[in-house]
Order: structure tokens, then sequence, then C-alpha cells
């Protein structure tokens, strides 16, 4: 198993008294800790942080630990051959488990001395893992293949990593965010306890063309300036198909037109909109024809965008 | 090989939980989910029925709640004013969200 430098990790000196390293501690984790950091690393960190703390302020552990030796933080090592014996008979089974794991072991070895025949109960570990989906996926429902490597107590009371694989049913309703709960997919409980869950939490992918918001959709809606002039009807692709949308004359950008009902399921069997954000795109190159024409509507209108601009001015002036 | 197929739970308003499993999905003691009843950031489906029962949106932050205890130690009082601003964050990461997705993605 690789060696943590757990002192390291906490930032104190291998002779820190237990309020060095607990002061240390809290100050890492205000800094690390998933629930409150936007830190991307922060979980990572945190649990290497809370690994550190729990091994560091017990005395026993500690000792332990310390009897591990000195290695390079990274560096492959093997506990001594009598340490498990040592320290509370906790079993272990070497090779497949990480130093966090061997001192779980360790404590529930402790706590449940003479567990054979005992009836301590364990429930198993809750996880949480990412799905990520596409759009289509979260509108027609999806089944996710799930793989997690768990560590797991064998009939002997030993630790191992464990492979588990299985599909998960993710039913059609899902937004970006939303969590599932599978109830006795996290860790196998101990000695009859229950199994403990695993909660999903779904992550959308990007879509091309629509942004997600709850679910509502918002897609954007390049107009001609003639279409949004004189009204036009257009058509619009919506995860059921392409619709006909009616856009009224005298659109103007930025306007949102509603496709009522034409967004993302919900679980309770209603839906959210579509919402189509009005662009106005005029072409870049011009033909002769479309120069001559704009020309002409240049010559011959009066409309003038910009009419507020004078008399805003003017009535700022006149309040200050 | 044949996968075992596992069904999910959707944590949403519409799913409601006992007290006694949101005390075992958070790990916080039944004691201390009255205590945040109290303080006003967790809110029962029904404040004044019998038996009281949560909306599966809030198992989520009850978890971090249980997480935010055992990791910083934090107190009642410290831990319902930590919910509070939480709550605060993700209401305004969301209205973010809203308004990120009504940007053009190209300018025009």
């Amino acid at each position: 198993m690789k060696y943590k430098d757990y002192y390291q990790v906490l930032g104190v000196e291998r002779d820190a008294d237990i309020d060095a390293i607990k002061k240390a501690y809290r100050r890492l984790a205000h800094k690390y800790h998933p629930d409150v950091s936007k830190d991307p690393a922060g979980e990572e960190k945190f649990k290497e942080i809370a690994d550190a703390y729990q091994t560091l302020k017990d005395p026993e552990k500690r000792a332990a630990y310390d009897q591990l030796g000195r290695h390079r933080p990274g560096q492959e090592f093997r506990p001594p051959p009598d340490w498990g014996k040592q320290f509370g008979d906790a079993p272990f089974s070497s090779d497949d488990i990480d130093l966090s794991e061997l001192f779980a072991g360790l404590s529930s070895g402790r706590r449940h001395a003479g567990r054979q025949g005992g009836t301590f109960k364990m429930p198993g570990q809750d996880y949480e893992v990412t799905a990520h989906i596409s759009l289509d996926d979260a509108a027609r429902g999806a089944t996710v293949d799930l793989n997690l490597t768990v560590p797991e107590y064998d009939e002997h009371g030993r630790l191992h990593r464990v492979e588990r694989s299985f599909k998960a049913r993710i039913p059609k309703g899902a937004t970006d965010g939303q969590r599932l709960r599978l109830r006795g997919k996290g860790g196998k409980g101990f000695n009859g306890g229950p199994d403990g869950d695993l909660y999903l939490n779904i992550a959308l992918h990007p879509h091309a063309l629509y942004r997600v918001s709850g679910h509502d959709l918002y897609l954007d809606l390049p107009l001609t300036p003639w279409e949004a002039a004189l009204g036009a009807v257009v058509e619009v692709p919506t995860l059921g198909g392409s619709v006909h949308l009616k856009v009224p004359p005298g659109t103007h950008a930025g306007q949102k037109l509603r496709l009522a009902r034409r967004g993302l399921p919900k679980p309770s069997a209603e839906e959210g909109d579509l919402f189509a954000i009005v662009q106005i795109v005029v072409p870049t190159v011009l033909s002769e024809r479309e120069r001559a024409l704009f020309k002409e509507l240049s010559d011959g209108s009066t409309f003038n965008p910009r009419g507020h601009f004078e008399q805003e001015m003017r009535n700022e002036a006149r309040t200050s | 090989m044949k996968l075992e197929q596992a069904d999910a739970v959707w944590l949403d308003a519409n799913h409601e939980f006992s007290f006694a499993e949101l005390a075992r999905f958070s790990g916080l003691s039944e004691a201390e989910l009255r205590e945040l009843v109290d303080y006003g950031v967790l809110t029962p489906t029904d404040p004044q029925g019998g038996e009281w029962t949560f909306g599966g949106d809030i198992v989520v932050t009850m978890q971090a709640a249980g997480r935010l205890r055992d990791d910083l130690e934090l107190e009642p009082q410290a831990l319902a004013l930590a919910l509070t601003l939480i709550g605060r964050i993700r209401e305004l990461e969301a209205q973010l969200r809203g308004l990120r997705a009504q940007l053009p993605r190209r300018p025009p």
C-alpha cells in the first residue's frame, strides 16, 4: 500500500500535541470541506485531511501509525510483521486496501474485538456517484452501468476492495443536479447490519442547441430582419420532433417565445417549457439585389430605434 | 454476465420520507433534526400534522448537515446558520444558471 504522511497533510510537526493537531485540522477543514468549498480539488484534499485527523487525534491509532515508520509520501510499503497483532488484533488483508481503510479496519477491529459470534451490527457505508447522461436520456429515462470499487468486510472481518457492477434505471424526469437514491446499493453491512445506499447525482451533458434551467430549455432562434418585422412561421426543433412556431409581426431581439410543455418532463408527469430566444441576424455578405432592397428600405423608412436617447438625456438633465 | 438492475427513487418534493428515515439518511439524531426544525431551516411537509414527514428534496441538504456537524464539529446553532447560508447560495446558483441559460450562445 502507498504511504501517506499524515503529519505533512495537516502541516504539523511529528511531535505536535493534540491541540496543535486539532487546530490544524479545523483550519484546513473549513477551507476544503466539499459542502463549503468551491475548489474542484477540495473533495480529494478534504478526504486526505479527514483521514489524517481521524488517525492522529486518537492516541492509539497515532501510535500505530508512528510504528509504520517514515516513508516518502506515495512510497509502497508494508506494515511491519507483528503490526496488526500489536494494535488491537486488527485483521487486514494487506495489499488491496489503502492506508485510511487500514486504520478504519483497525478501529472496527478494536471496537468489536471478539466479534466472532458477536451481535454487533454495522450498517454499510453510503456512497455518492455522478451519472453523466444526455438530454435525451433525461427526457426518456435511461439505464446506466455503474461500476464501484468499495471496501467490504469478508466473513472473517477482513477488509477487501470489491468491484460492484450493476445497472441503474434512471426514470424520466431527470435534470442537472437532481439526486436519486438507490436503496441498498452502497457498502455491504457487516454482521447483519443493513447495506448502505447509493446516491446518484445527475449531470447533463451540454447539448448543442438547448440550454437547461431546471426543467425548462432555452434555444437561440435566429430570425431575418424581415421575418421579425413581418412575422413568420418557422420550424423549431424540440425534444419530441420539430414544430411550427408562429413568430408575430414586430418581434424584437431578445424576446422569449414560449413553447409550452416542450421542455424536459418532470418526475410528476408535468413538463417544463421550451423558450426560443429571438436573435435578429443580418447577412454578412449581401447580393446586389439584397443591397439594393436594403438601400430602398433605408431611403423609404422613417423608423428611428434611437429616438428615446435624446428624450431620456433631456429628462436626466432636468432632474439632476 | 447478467447484471442486476436497481431502481432509483427521486429525491424530490414528491417523495416523502419519515422522521426516522431522514435521521438514518443524514446521520443526525431525531433530537438534532427537531432542533433544526425549531431554527426554521428544516420544514416538515405538514408542521401541524401528528407524524412529521419531509420532502425528498431536503435529504441532500440534511446529509450535508450531518457531514458538517461531524467534520467541522458544529453546534446546532452554527449548523443552522451554515444551512441558511448554503440554502441562499444554492438559490443564487439556480438563479445564475437560469440567467446563463437565457444568454445567447453565439452573438447574433
